[in-house]
C-alpha cells in the first residue's frame, strides 16, 4: 500500500477536482457539463488556427510559469512576474520603436534587453531579501506597482503615437510574428515567442538537473540551513535565482507585448504574471510540467469564448475552473490528508470485519 | 501481598503506515513504584506513553487505571485520571513566574488567586523536597529547576502517576542525582512513576522494575536489583554489548586547531562565548563537556563560520581563519558533523548521492565546466556507502529522508571523514542513535584520531566524553573552566566543573 501520493498524481487530482467543480457550476445554471466541456475543448483545438491561438496563449504562460517555478525551486515565491514582464516588454518595445537594424539583429537585441529588464526587476527584491531579509513576496508586489507606473509614464512621455492609452504599434520587423507561421496557422497569433519559450524550457531543465548552479539553487531551496552549513553561499543564490526568474519573466513580456500584441497598453498589470503561479503549481515546478500545464491553461483560455458562444455557459466558468485548480494544487497537502483518511477508513473497515472493537 | 496496579496497559497494539510501533505490549505499574521503560530509539516507548497520555489512539488493547477500564482519547482525560507527563522539552512560558506557569490553563475563576496558588505550590515543594520559589521567573532559574516546575505542574493537578520522558538529557550529573532523590521522595509519598530512558545507570540507581521493549515488543520485565546492567543492555539490543571503547594511548602531534580568546554573541545578543582558548593537536580527541546551552553552539558556529566572531582568533595549521568563509574553512581542512542532522547535515529531499557531495559538488571530479559528473558522484556515494555501512533501500539513489536516523548519521560521518579533514568537529555525533550505531561511530572517531587527525568532540553525554576523549575541556557560561587529561579525572569532578566549580574549589 502506498502511503504517499506522488506529485504528478496530486496535480492530476487537483485538475480533476477543478473540472468537477466546473461541471457542478454548469449544472447549477442549468447547462449540460458534457456539452460545455466539449465546446471548451473544441474551442481550443478544433482548427489549426485555434491550436495556434492556444499555443500562442500558452507561450507567455510557459515563461511566466517557468519564472515562478524556478524561483520556487530556490525556496522563493516570485509574485513579481507581472512587473518583470512589464519592464521586459517595455525595454523590448523601446528598442523596437527606436532602433533601425536588420530584423534578426533587431529581434536579438530586443530579446536581450527584455531579459536584462526583467532580470533587473528580479534582482532588486533578491538583493533586499539577501541583504536585509525583506520578504520577497512583499518586495515583488511593490515592484509590480512601480513597474506599472514606470510603464505608464514612459509610454505616455515617449512612446505615444495616436492613442493616449497605449504605445505606438511596433513596426512589423520588430514583431515576433512572422508570415510563414501566421500563414501556417491560418492567421493565428502564434509567433516566434513559442520557440523562445521552448528553448527556455530546455535551458532551465538543463540548469536545474545537470549543473552545479542548479544543484546549489535546489539545495538552498530544500534546506537553506544545510546549504549554508556546507559552505554554499545562500545570499548569492537567492539573488541569482531571482535574477534568472526575472529574466524569464522579461522574456514572457517580450512574447506578450511584441508577439501576442503589438503595443503596450498602460495601466494594466498583465494577468499572465499571476497565472504563472497557477501554471508552476500545477506543473509541480518542473520545466516539462510547466510546459504541459501552460498548454492546458492555453486551451481553457482559448476555448472559453467558443464555449460561451455555443452554450449559455458564461466564459467566467473557465476562469473559475482555473481558480479552483489553483486552489486544489495549492492545498495539495489537503488532498494528501484526504487520501490517508480514505485509506485508513478502508483499513478500519477491514479490521472491523475481524471482530475487534 | 496482592499486587496493586495503578495503571495497566494490556496487549496494546498500535500501527503506523508500514510499521507496527507497539505489538501486543503489556506493562503494569504498581502503586508506589518506579517502573523503568527501557528501549532503544524507535523501540516504541514514546508511542506507548503517548497512548497512555491520550495523544495517540490505540488500535487494539485495554488500558486500566486503578483496575477500571478507561478510554483515554485526549490528554485532558489523562489529567483527570491523575496521569501526568513531564515532557522532554519543557512547556513553560519564560517570562512568567513559576506560579503563573503552574496554574496556566487551570486558572479557574476570572479573578486569579495567585497568592493561594503560590501557597499550595510552596507546600508541595517542601513536601517533596523540590526547593522551588513560586515567585521566581522561569527565565531566571536553571534547567534543572525548570524541570522541577514541570513536576510541580503535575503535582498541582493531583497527578498520582507521573511519566518522565528521558528526564536527564538536559541535566548535569549532580542535577541528575538530585532528580533521582526527588523521584524517590515522590514514590515514598505514594506516587507512581514511569521512567522512560535508555540510560542503564539511572535505572539501576532509581527504578524498582524495568520493562524492556525492543522493536515494538516486550522482551521482558525484570526486578532491577537482581539484574545487571549488562543483562539489561543485552535485552535492549538483542546481543552482547561492549561498553568500553577500546583505544590505545594518544600520540599527540603538532597543534592543528588553535582557538585564541574567542568571543561570540549568542542569539540573545549577549556574550555566549567569552575569551575561549583551546588547542587541539593531531592524533588526539579533545572532548568539550558542558550542560546544554553553555556556549557550545556558539563555539561550534564560530569555528565553522556560521556565527560572527566578536573578538579573538582561530588558526588551523597556523593559518588564520578568523575571517574566512565557511567554504574556505572547509577547504582548509575543517569537517563538521553538525548537531542537528536534519537541519544542518542533510538535504532530506536530495538523494544520498547528492548529499555525499554537498560540500564538494563544485570541484573536479564531481564538476566539469559547471556540469555535474553523475558517474563520479555515484561512484563516490557508493564508496562512502560501503565504507561506512550506510544502509538504504535504493543505494545512492535513495532519498536521504527515507533512511533511518542511524544511517543518516553514518552517511554524514562518512561524508565528513572521507573528505580527509585535518580537524573533525563532531557535535553530538551519536544523539538519538541506537547502541549499535553509537559503537560504530565511536570506533570511527577513534580511527580518525589514530590516523593522526585532530578531533574536537562536543557532547552532552558525559559518558561519551569520558569514553572517547584524551583531554576534556569543560565549558560553563561560555567560559573555559578547565582542561584536564581524561585519565586523570572522573565523572564527579567533571560534573562539578560543568556546574562552574573549578578543581580544588568548594570541596
Amino acid at each position: 500500500m502506498k502511503k504517499e501520493l506522488n506529485e504528478v498524481t496530486k496535480s492530476l487530482i487537483a485538475t480533476f477536482l477543478g473540472l468537477l467543480a466546473g461541471a457542478l457550476l454548469m449544472l447549477s445554471i442549468g447547462s449540460n457539463p458534457i456539452e460545455g466541456f466539449t465546446y471548451l475543448l473544441k474551442g481550443g483545438t478544433m482548427s489549426i488556427e485555434r491550436i495556434g491561438n492556444t499555443l500562442s496563449t500558452a507561450t507567455t504562460l510557459i515563461l511566466t510559469g517557468l519564472s515562478v517555478a524556478f524561483a520556487f525551486r530556490t525556496g522563493l515565491f516570485n509574485i513579481g512576474v507581472s512587473g518583470q514582464m512589464l519592464i521586459g516588454g517595455l525595454c523590448a518595445t523601446i528598442v523596437g520603436l527606436t532602433l533601425d537594424f536588420p530584423r534578426p539583429i533587431l529581434l536579438f537585441i530586443m530579446l536581450i534587453v527584455a531579459i536584462i529588464g526583467g532580470a533587473i526587476w528580479g534582482i532588486i527584491p533578491g538583493l533586499l531579501k539577501a541583504k536585509f531579509n525583506v520578504h520577497e513576496v512583499v518586495a515583488t508586489i511593490m515592484m509590480n506597482w512601480i513597474a506599472l507606473w514606470v510603464v505608464y509614464y514612459t509610454v505616455q512621455a515617449f512612446l505615444i503615437d495616436v492613442q493616449e492609452t497605449q504605445s505606438a504599434d511596433l513596426p512589423a520587423v520588430a514583431q515576433l510574428k512572422v508570415p510563414w507561421i501566421t500563414e501556417l496557422f491560418q492567421g493565428s497569433s502564434l509567433n516566434l515567442g513559442l520557440v523562445v519559450a521552448l528553448l527556455a524550457v530546455i535551458f532551465i531543465k538543463i540548469i536545474l538537473d545537470k549543473t552545479t548552479l542548479g544543484f546549489e539553487l535546489k539545495a538552498v531551496g530544500f534546506n537553506r540551513d544545510a546549504a549554508l552549513c556546507n559552505g554554499i553561499k545562500v545570499s548569492r543564490n537567492i539573488i541569482l535565482s531571482m535574477m534568472i526568474a526575472g529574466g524569464l519573466a522579461g522574456l514572457a513580456g517580450l512574447t506578450f507585448y511584441t508577439g501576442f500584441a503589438e503595443n503596450m497598453q498602460i495601466g494594466i498589470l498583465p494577468a499572465q504574471g499571476f497565472d504563472g503561479i497557477a501554471v508552476a503549481l500545477l506543473g509541480i515546478s518542473t520545466p516539462y510540467g510547466v510546459l504541459i500545464a501552460a498548454i492546458f491553461f492555453g486551451i481553457l483560455h482559448t476555448g472559453k469564448g467558443f464555449m460561451s458562444a455555443m452554450t449559455d455557459i458564461p466564459p467566467q466558468i473557465a476562469n473559475t475552473i482555473i481558480a479552483i485548480i489553483i486552489y486544489f494544487t495549492a492545498t495539495s497537502l489537503l488532498i494528501q490528508r484526504l487520501w490517508v483518511k480514505i485509506l485508513r477508513k478502508k483499513k478500519s473497515k477491514k479490521n472491523a470485519k475481524g471482530g475487534v472493537d | 501481598m496482592k499486587d496493586n496496579f495503578v495503571v495497566e496497559m494490556l496487549n496494546i497494539r498500535k500501527e503506523f503506515p508500514g510499521v507496527v510501533a507497539n505489538d501486543n505490549i503489556t506493562i503494569q505499574l504498581k502503586q508506589g513504584e518506579i517502573l523503568a521503560l527501557l528501549g532503544e530509539n524507535g523501540a516504541g516507548k514514546s508511542t506507548l506513553m503517548s497512548i497512555l497520555f491520550g495523544l495517540f489512539h490505540l488500535d487494539q488493547g485495554i488500558i486500566k487505571v486503578k483496575g477500571k477500564e478507561v478510554k483515554i482519547t485526549d490528554p485532558n482525560i489523562a489529567n483527570k485520571l491523575g496521569i501526568g507527563m513531564v515532557h522532554q522539552h519543557f512547556q513553560l512560558v519564560h517570562n512568567f513566574t513559576v506560579t503563573e506557569n503552574i496554574i496556566l490553563g487551570i486558572e479557574g475563576s476570572i479573578v486569579l488567586k495567585i497568592k493561594d496558588a503560590s501557597k499550595i505550590i510552596k507546600d508541595l515543594s517542601l513536601k517533596y523536597g523540590l526547593d522551588i520559589n513560586p515567585n521566581d521567573k522561569i527565565e531566571d532559574i536553571s534547567v534543572g529547576m525548570q524541570q522541577r516546575v514541570e513536576i510541580l505542574k503535575m503535582l498541582y493537578r493531583d497527578a498520582d502517576v507521573l511519566i518522565f520522558d528521558e528526564p536527564t538529557a538536559v541535566l548535569t550529573p549532580q542535577e541528575i542525582h538530585e532528580l533521582m532523590k526527588i523521584m524517590k521522595n515522590l514514590t515514598s509519598e505514594g506516587k507512581s512513576i514511569v521512567l522512560i530512558t535508555h540510560k542503564l545507570r539511572e535505572i539501576k540507581e532509581v527504578a524498582d522494575r524495568c520493562t524492556v521493549i525492543r522493536r515494538g515488543k516486550v522482551i521482558g520485565t525484570v526486578d532491577v536489583k537482581d539484574t545487571s546492567e549488562a543483562k539489561m543492555a543485552e535485552m535492549m539490543v538483542g546481543r552482547v554489548v561492549t561498553f568500553k571503547v577500546d583505544k590505545q594511548d594518544a600520540k599527540p602531534g603538532k597543534v592543528i586547531l588553535k582557538i585564541d580568546k574567542l568571543s561570540a554573541l549568542n542569539n540573545q545578543k549577549t556574550l555566549g562565548l567569552k575569551e575561549f582558548s583551546l588547542e587541539v593537536r593531531a592524533g588526539e580527541i579533545v572532548g568539550l563537556a558542558g550542560v546544554d546551552g553553555n556556549g557550545q553552539t556558539e563555539l561550534v558556529e564560530a569555528l565553522t563560520g556560521l556565527r560572527k566572531i566578536e573578538s579573538g582568533k582561530i588558526f588551523i595549521n597556523g593559518k588564520n581563519l578568523t575571517k574566512s568563509s565557511i567554504r574556505e574553512r572547509n577547504e582548509t581542512g575543517i569537517a563538521h558533523i553538525p548537531e542537528d542532522r536534519h537541519k544542518h547535515g542533510l538535504v532530506l529531499e536530495f538523494s544520498l548521492g547528492d548529499n555525499m557531495i554537498l560540500k564538494e559538488y563544485y570541484h573536479p571530479p564531481y564538476s566539469k565546466y559547471g556540469f555535474l559528473q553523475f558517474d563520479q558522484i555515484k561512484k563516490h556515494a557508493d564508496d562512502v556507502i560501503s565504507q561506512f555501512d550506510v544502509r538504504s533501500g535504493r543505494g545512492n539513489a535513495s532519498k536521504a529522508a527515507t533512511l533511518s536516523g542511524g544511517n543518516q548519521q553514518k552517511a554524514i560521518v562518512g561524508r565528513e571523514i572521507s573528505s580527509n579533514p585535518d580537524l573533525l568537529i563532531a557535535v553530538q555525533p551519536t544523539r538519538g542513535l541506537d547502541v549499535g550505531a553509537i559503537e560504530y561511530i565511536h570506533k570511527r572517531l577513534i580511527e580518525q584520531r589514530d590516523s593522526g587527525k585532530a578531533v574536537l568532540l562536543i557532547s552532552l553525554e558525559l559518558d561519551e566524553i569520558l569514553d572517547l576523549s584524551d583531554k576534556i575541556a569543560v565549558i560553563n557560561h561560555g567560559e573555559l573552566i578547565d582542561l584536564v587529561n581524561a585519565n586523570e579525572t572522573n565523572e564527579n569532578e567533571v560534573g562539578l566543573m560543568m556546574a562552574g566549580i573549578k578543581r580544588g574549589e568548594g570541596q
